[in-house]
């Protein structure tokens, strides 16, 4: 049965199925309604687990890492600049191979202040060994957490479970609540092979020399290439049990598409519908929704895009000096193939700024028309 | 006769302090205190690397290195895991330096002690930060030399006082401490284990390396810090029951001083300076302990 629920609480009820002992978190817009819920559960008794109030972003991440290193479940989330403060020990949870989960809700950085929908906060974390997945509503939220917590024990790298400010954390939808009991089928209590034990006592994160360092980072890459596999995995036992799945990308009317559009996060469902319209005129353009952002899907990618002569790129987010995040991901992805499309990057929705089904099209028009880039970047939406 | 303190070890030979170092007599009897149950919780600080390169560790219970800033909020954490996952009985010990305490850790420290967690903070405190190599922190004292405060340029301003701030919080308890008194340190440990809530030991912990000091002297020196009033013993609980532990006969802080490399280029007006401040510090002790 599905319930209207907001997109914050979709995040809440996927950390109740997920039977965390451990919450922490410090509050910032728009991120404040996930832990106002959790907080709800907590107090009520649904939810048996230690919530912990503390004093900022950054010791809310310490404090899971504390936790999770003795084998506890533990969840966190943030946005924009409580992540940017976390972002050392963004660094610290992953090369200690801790399975945290975290929800962050996409928001713009300062300065200016700017509390709405961008990218940039959770891509700027790229390269600290975190898990990223980009989710497009709300089912596909608390479906991810429940998802991310098995992935993240599987394979010891935390889990960022990304969301839309406003567009989809504070939209109502309905939604399907998973079932408690299958939840716990699916999902087992985490059995660390080591933690913080008195009874087998161990040093963890201890000086490193060089010596063997480097074969530590490199089993973490290797943890994040068995990641994608993993995903699969994963992804298709719960759609065995709960109907539904997503995988690392989907492919929606990709079919002898003369142009696909790339996406991640709540604009995919705008462009499906501006897809449809394209479709219905019988212009071949499909959608290719990036869900997982690390580890990056580079063969899917190359798959899907195999034969096709052009890509655009949306990002709602920059690297500057650069530009699109995604598209430079997917660029380095292509780079190597004999057959590969031109790639348009296209940077709209900056902080907040609508995603139109306007701009869309003027993101398809503009990529159909040309045979490349005029520009590097192209800015459909700004004012100038 | 009695035996003072447990025969049990759980300190190791083979770690890597400099010798003379206190912060190892501070760990050793902390240890002896605590017992097999207990996880330690280290923040970036000399203590890093004197509890060992992987894959060694001189420790015998389970260490959790953390970065710089969160001793206290990564114990908050730690306790609530193993609260969470049914051992209610270990004890969590967070041992930072004065760098790790005074200055980038004081934010996660205050949360920690306003929520009033359950664990035990150790300050050992050598009053610099000295595993980067002797520069100043807010625990250094007035006038003193570190590479940071040159001979000509010295520390301008006093020794933040940490255990007032601790004291404001209210926290159940906040004692003293001394390398030379080990004794009073390992019944302060015994005593805050006992206790629920948040504890915070904080305890002088003699530097040759960074003092300019000879090896041989470095607990001389720590004593004498207490006798000459300098570093108090004492304790305070719930930030307004203060008890002093040692009362010691009046040493001229010059014992102390002369003792140090670091203070070498004080002149007699500066050390008359520290002197006054020091017994003006005693005075207002006093008063708390007979209040």
């Amino acid at each position: 049965m599905k319930t209207v629920i907001e997109g914050s609480h979709a995040v809440s009820y996927g950390v109740m199925l997920s039977r965390v002992h451990v919450i922490c978190a410090y509050p910032i817009t728009p991120q404040t309604h996930v832990v106002e819920k959790l907080s709800e559960l907590c107090a009520s008794g649904e939810l048996q687990a230690r919530f912990l109030k503390v004093e900022s972003e950054h010791s809310a991440m310490a404090v899971c890492i504390g936790a999770s290193a003795t084998g506890a479940r533990v969840f966190t989330a943030t946005s924009s600049q409580g992540l940017a403060l976390m972002h050392e020990l963004l660094h610290w949870a992953a090369g200690a191979r801790l399975p945290i989960v975290m929800a962050n809700v996409n928001r713009a950085l300062g300065a200016p202040w700017n509390i709405w929908c961008d990218q940039t906060d959770s891509l700027s974390q790229r390269d600290t060994g975190w898990l990223q997945f980009y989710c497009e509503s709300s089912q596909e939220v608390v479906d991810t957490v429940i998802q991310a917590y098995k992935i993240s024990e599987i394979v010891s790298l935390p889990s960022m479970v990304i969301l839309d400010a406003f567009y989809l954390s504070h939209t109502f939808e309905p939604v399907d609540i998973p079932d408690k009991e299958r939840v716990d089928r699916f999902l087992p209590r985490y059995e660390p092979k080591f933690k913080l034990d008195p009874k087998d006592p161990r040093s963890f994160s201890s000086l490193t020399s060089p010596d063997v360092f480097p074969e530590m980072k490199f089993q973490m890459q290797q943890a994040m290439e068995k990641a994608k596999a993993v995903v699969l995995d994963v992804d298709e036992e719960y759609q065995k049990i709960f109907g539904r799945s997503y995988r690392l990308v989907e492919a929606y009317r990709c079919e002898d598409a003369e142009l696909i559009l790339v996406t991640s996060g709540t604009v995919s469902s705008t462009s499906r519908e501006v897809i449809d319209q394209y479709r219905d005129e019988g212009k071949a353009i499909g959608l290719l929704k990036i869900k997982s952002f690390r580890p990056f899907p580079s063969e899917e990618i190359r798959k899907e895009l195999k034969g096709i002569p052009k890509v655009a790129v949306i990002d709602r987010n920059i690297s500057y000096g650069m530009g699109g995040i995604f598209a430079a991901e997917l660029r380095s992805s292509l780079c190597n193939e004999e057959d590969r499309p031109m790639v348009f990057s296209f940077i709209a929705g900056l902080g907040g700024r609508d995603i139109t089904q306007e701009t869309i099209s003027d993101v398809i028009e503009y990529t159909l028309e040309q045979d490349r880039p005029r520009e590097d970047i192209l800015w459909p939406d700004l004012r100038r | 006769m009695e035996k003072r303190f447990p025969e049990e070890e759980y300190m190791m030979s083979g770690h890597l302090a400099c010798s003379g170092c206190g912060a190892t007599i501070g760990m050793r009897y902390a240890l002896k205190a605590l017992g097999q149950d207990t996880v330690v919780v280290l923040p970036a600080s000399c203590w890093s690397v004197i509890a060992g390169v992987f894959p060694y560790d001189s420790l015998k219970v389970p260490v959790y290195h953390v970065a710089f800033e969160t001793a206290a909020s990564s114990a908050t954490g730690v306790k609530a895991g193993l609260e969470m996952i049914g051992d209610s009985a270990t004890t969590v010990l967070a041992w930072a330096g004065d760098g790790g305490t005074f200055d980038i850790g004081l934010q996660a420290l205050s949360g920690a002690a306003e929520r009033n967690e359950d664990f035990i903070y150790v300050c050992y405190d050598n009053e610099a930060y000295m595993n980067t190599g002797v520069q100043r922190s807010s625990a250094t004292p007035f006038r003193t030399w570190t590479t940071t405060t040159p001979i000509l340029h010295t520390k301008e301003e006093a020794k933040k006082n940490i255990m007032e701030i601790m004291a404001a919080h209210q926290i159940p308890y906040a004692a003293t401490a001394s390398i030379a008194y080990p004794e009073d340190f390992f019944n302060k440990i015994k005593k805050a284990k006992e206790m629920k809530g948040f504890k915070f030991i904080h305890i002088l912990s003699s530097c040759p390396t960074g003092w300019r000091l000879p090896a041989q002297l470095s607990v001389k020196a720590a004593r004498l810090a207490v006798l000459t009033r300098i570093f108090p013993l004492y304790e305070i609980e719930c930030g307004e029951k203060y008890r002093i532990n040692v009362r010691p006969e009046f040493h001229p802080v010059r014992e102390y001083l002369n003792l140090q490399g670091r203070f070498s280029h004080l002149t007699d007006s500066d050390i008359g300076g520290v002197q006054q401040n020091v017994e003006k510090a005693w005075e207002r002790l006093v008063k708390k302990a007979e209040a």
